[in-house]
């Protein structure tokens, strides 16, 4: 399953630039709220769903090199957030859906935690 | 510290005996910090007048990425503009007293005004930029509370300290000494520090911080803390 896939199952909204998602297969999804444990337990080139819109979230996403991060429940990260984003080659999707809703699309398409 | 408007904060912290207890420690300065409210300073301050014992302005904020802060001022007209922001953004959530415990607001000799209705341990719609930014414009001080600690804590919350905030001071909790906190968070060493006891309880005060100022206020406790202009900060080790 590549990461467009993901993008349009679950109509998530592309905040950052367009890259090569067809080409992209996420390893495992994580899900978290506080960053710290993020650090700790996300994979390299997994999802990390979160509803922190925290400029920090890019540089984990980058120290990690997560295929992308989906931010949940509507939060929207600030402009300076998406450029330093795209700066970093960090991918920020976003949805109204909670945090929940979309780690079980996400395992019903059939990616599976770390 | 906390007054018993803070749901969490045991009954005895109300203004005279929060006074009397600062004074019999030989504490000179101390910054009221209830869960964003500000309801009780005026009465701990009046509680506090002919003493030796200043009483700073301030606030626990709890922003919207749920880490805690505390925001002091010099004047109560400078709380009370930023209480009206955390006012704007709190949610509209009444308190459960069975559940959170009882936020009462008194007067400086420890009687019954109010209880405050809405729920004060919450987050308030206000990212963490955003209050630094408004505190500072205001003229205020941030200092986010515990970061040590696993919850409500900048360092566990956002997983480090955002360097492109304008921050120079954190506080650490009770539990570790600094240069504990320093070697278990490296990011330390680029900050000031002061401990607190994120003080619930009137045997929980702890006075480390000692501070050589001018006269009591921010712009002297920054001073101090960046170790400018003859001013300094100390943290006094001590066991509890």
């Amino acid at each position: 399953m590549t990461l467009q896939d993901i993008i349009d199952q679950l109509d998530l909204k592309l905040l950052t630039d367009q890259r090569d998602f067809d080409q992209m297969t996420p390893s495992s999804g994580y899900a978290s709220d506080l960053l710290s444990c993020v650090m700790a337990g996300a994979r390299n080139r997994g999802i990390w769903i979160t509803l922190q819109a925290h400029s920090n979230v890019v540089a984990i996403g980058a120290l990690l090199e997560l295929s992308a991060i989906i931010i949940s429940e509507g939060a929207t990260p600030d402009l300076d957030t998406i450029a330093k984003a795209n700066e970093e080659g960090v991918t920020l999707l976003v949805t109204d859906k909670p945090t929940f809703y979309v780690a079980g699309k996400l395992w019903e398409l059939g990616l599976r935690a770390v | 510290m906390h007054t018993v408007v803070s749901p969490c904060a045991a009954v005895e912290m109300i203004p005279p005996l929060i006074v009397h207890e600062a004074i019999e420690r030989g504490i000179n300065l101390i910054a009221i910090t209830d869960h964003n409210s500000s309801a009780n300073i005026a009465a701990v301050q009046k509680a506090a007048l002919g003493t030796e014992l200043t009483v700073l302005p301030g606030m626990e904020l709890q922003t919207r990425e749920e880490v805690h802060v505390l925001c002091l001022f010099d004047t109560l007209e400078q709380i009370e503009t930023w209480q009206a922001e955390v006012d704007a953004r709190l949610p509209d959530i009444q308190n459960n007293v069975d559940y959170f415990g009882e936020q009462f607001v008194l007067d400086e000799s420890g009687e019954f005004i109010r209880r405050e209705a809405r729920l004060l341990i919450t987050s308030a719609n206000l990212t963490l930029k955003e209050s630094v930014e408004c505190v500072n414009r205001l003229g205020g001080l941030v200092i986010p509370a515990h970061v040590n600690r696993r919850a409500f804590s900048l360092i566990a919350n956002l997983g480090f300290v955002p360097p492109d905030l304008p921050l120079e001071v954190l506080e650490i909790s009770r539990h570790l000494s600094p240069q504990a906190a320093c070697d278990t968070f490296h990011q330390l060493k680029n900050y000031a520090l002061i401990q607190s006891g994120d003080v619930h309880r009137l045997k929980e005060f702890m006075g480390a911080n000692v501070f050589r100022l001018a006269g009591p206020g921010i712009a002297e406790i920054k001073k101090a803390l960046l170790n400018q202009a003859g001013r300094s900060s100390t943290i006094r080790s001590f066991s509890n």
